[in-house]
C-alpha cells in the first residue's frame, strides 16, 4: 500500500474529484429515472451507500480469500452479482423486521440497486487498482456518498426545472443529461483539491 | 399484435424501439467508452454478441424456468456470455481490455440486455429472439458510435486515430473530460426527439 494513498485521502477523492457517477458515469440508469424530486432521491442515495459500502468490503474478502486462492478469478463477475443480490435480500428482511420506517423509506429502492452498475463498478474498480480492504470499503463508502450528493443536487435542480420553459425534444433525459454534464464541469474544479490516479 | 417480421424486428430495435434513445437504458457504459471510437466499436460488438446470445439461451430455457426465479437465471446467463467475452478480448486484444477495464463488466448490469430478456426472449422462440437482440444490441452500438464519432473528431481531431482534422485545429479539451459525454448524448437525444416517428423508414435504412 502506498504510503500517500491513504484510505481517507481515497474517501474524498472519491466524493468529489473521483465521483463514480460524474467521472465513471456508474449508475446512471437510477440516476435519470429516479433524480425528478428531491426526497425519493435521498432515500435511494441511503440505500446506495449503505449496500456500496458493505458490498465492496464483503467482495474484497470474496476475491481475495477464496477466489484468488482458487484460480477462480474469472468467475468473478458472476460471483459478484451473486453476493450483492444476496446481500440486497437480506438487508431488505432484516430492515422488514427491525424497523418497518426504515423500510417504508428504503424498502422500494432495495430491489432496485441490484442492477444499479454503480455498485458492481465498485467492486471491479477496487480489483483492477489493488485497493487494500480497508482502502476498498472508504471507496465503496465514498463512492455511495458522492453518487448520493449527485442524485441530491439533480433532483433539487429538476424541481426546480418543472417551470422553465425546454424545449418539448429535450424535456426529460436530455435535459437531464446536459445538466449531469454541466455539474460534471463543475466537479472537474475540484481536481486541484485531491489527485488520485 | 404485429406479425414479427424479421424486418420489423430490426426496424423496432434500431429506430423506433431504439434502447438509447427511445427508453434511455444501458447509458451507463454508453458514454464511459465513448472517448474513442475503436474502444466503442469493441464494445458495441462485445453487447450485440451478449444480447443476441443470452435472448437465445433465456428463449430456449423459457417452458422450463420458474416464473419466480427467472431474473436471477437471466442474470446467471448474461453473465457466464460476459465472462466469454472477457477472457477473449483478454487473449486477442489486450490492449483494448485494459482500456476498457470495468467496463466489460459492466455490461451485466447494462440494463437493455436484461430489458430484451424479460421484454422479448421470454415469450418468443429462439429465432425471433436472436434477431431482436441483434437488432437492438445493433442500435445500441449506432447510437455509441455516433456519439464517440463527435467525442474522437473534436477532442483528439481523429477518426479511429486517423488524422482528420487540419493541423491547427484547436482541439475541444471538453469533449476528452466525462462532461463531454454528457452534454453529446444529450444533445444527440435532443436531435432524436425533435425529429418523430414519421422519419423512422430513411433512419432505419441510414
Amino acid at each position: 500500500m502506498e504510503t500517500g494513498l491513504t484510505a481517507y485521502i481515497i474517501f474524498f477523492a472519491a466524493i468529489f474529484t473521483n465521483n463514480i457517477l460524474l467521472t465513471n458515469f456508474l449508475g446512471l440508469c437510477s440516476f435519470l429515472a429516479i433524480s425528478r424530486e428531491v426526497k425519493p432521491a435521498i432515500g435511494l442515495g441511503m440505500a446506495v451507500t449503505f449496500v456500496l459500502t458493505c458490498t465492496s468490503g464483503i467482495n474484497y474478502i470474496v476475491y481475495y480469500y477464496i477466489l484468488e486462492p482458487f484460480n477462480l478469478v474469472h468467475f468473478r463477475f458472476i460471483i459478484f452479482i451473486v453476493v450483492i443480490a444476496a446481500f440486497v435480500q437480506l438487508v431488505e428482511m432484516v430492515i422488514e423486521r427491525v424497523s418497518p420506517l426504515l423500510y417504508v423509506i428504503l424498502g422500494v429502492f432495495l430491489p432496485l440497486i441490484t442492477v444499479n452498475c454503480a455498485i458492481l463498478g465498485v467492486s471491479l474498480f477496487m480489483i483492477i487498482r489493488n485497493y487494500t480492504f480497508l482502502q476498498s470499503v472508504a471507496y465503496g463508502a465514498g463512492g455511495g456518498l458522492g453518487w448520493t450528493l449527485a442524485i441530491v443536487s439533480m433532483g433539487a435542480i429538476r424541481e426546480r426545472l418543472k417551470n422553465a420553459a425546454i424545449p418539448k425534444p429535450l424535456e426529460g433525459p436530455g435535459i437531464t443529461l446536459i445538466i449531469a454534464g454541466l455539474m460534471a464541469m463543475a466537479f472537474i474544479g475540484f481536481t486541484g483539491m485531491i489527485q488520485i490516479q | 399484435m404485429a406479425k414479427l417480421t424479421t424486418k420489423s424486428i430490426f426496424i423496432n430495435g434500431l429506430w423506433s424501439e431504439n434502447p438509447v434513445f427511445r427508453q434511455i437504458l444501458g447509458i451507463c457504459s454508453a458514454l464511459a467508452v465513448t472517448n474513442l471510437m475503436v474502444n466503442t466499436l469493441i464494445m458495441g460488438l462485445s453487447l450485440i454478441f451478449v444480447t443476441s446470445l443470452s435472448n437465445v439461451s433465456v428463449s430456449l430455457l423459457r417452458t422450463i424456468t420458474p416464473g419466480r426465479i427467472r431474473m436471477m437465471v437471466q442474470t446467471l446467463i448474461i453473465a457466464s456470455y460476459v465472462i466469454v467475452v472477457d477472457i477473449l478480448l483478454k487473449a486477442y486484444l489486450p490492449d483494448i481490455s485494459e482500456a476498457l477495464g470495468p467496463y466489460v463488466g459492466l455490461i451485466i448490469t447494462n440494463c437493455i440486455i436484461m430489458g430484451r430478456c424479460e421484454g422479448f426472449a421470454r415469450n418468443n422462440p429462439p429465432w425471433p429472439s436472436f434477431l431482436d437482440g441483434l437488432a437492438s444490441g445493433s442500435g445500441y452500438a449506432i447510437v455509441l458510435l455516433t456519439v464517440a464519432f463527435f467525442r474522437e473528431i473534436l477532442g483528439f481531431g481523429t477518426v479511429f486515430g486517423m488524422q482528420i482534422m487540419p493541423d491547427d485545429f484547436v482541439k475541444w479539451t471538453v469533449m476528452v473530460t466525462p462532461a463531454g459525454a454528457f452534454f453529446m448524448l444529450g444533445s444527440v437525444i435532443w436531435l432524436v426527439r425533435s425529429f418523430g416517428p414519421k422519419e423512422k423508414e430513411e433512419k432505419a435504412k441510414a
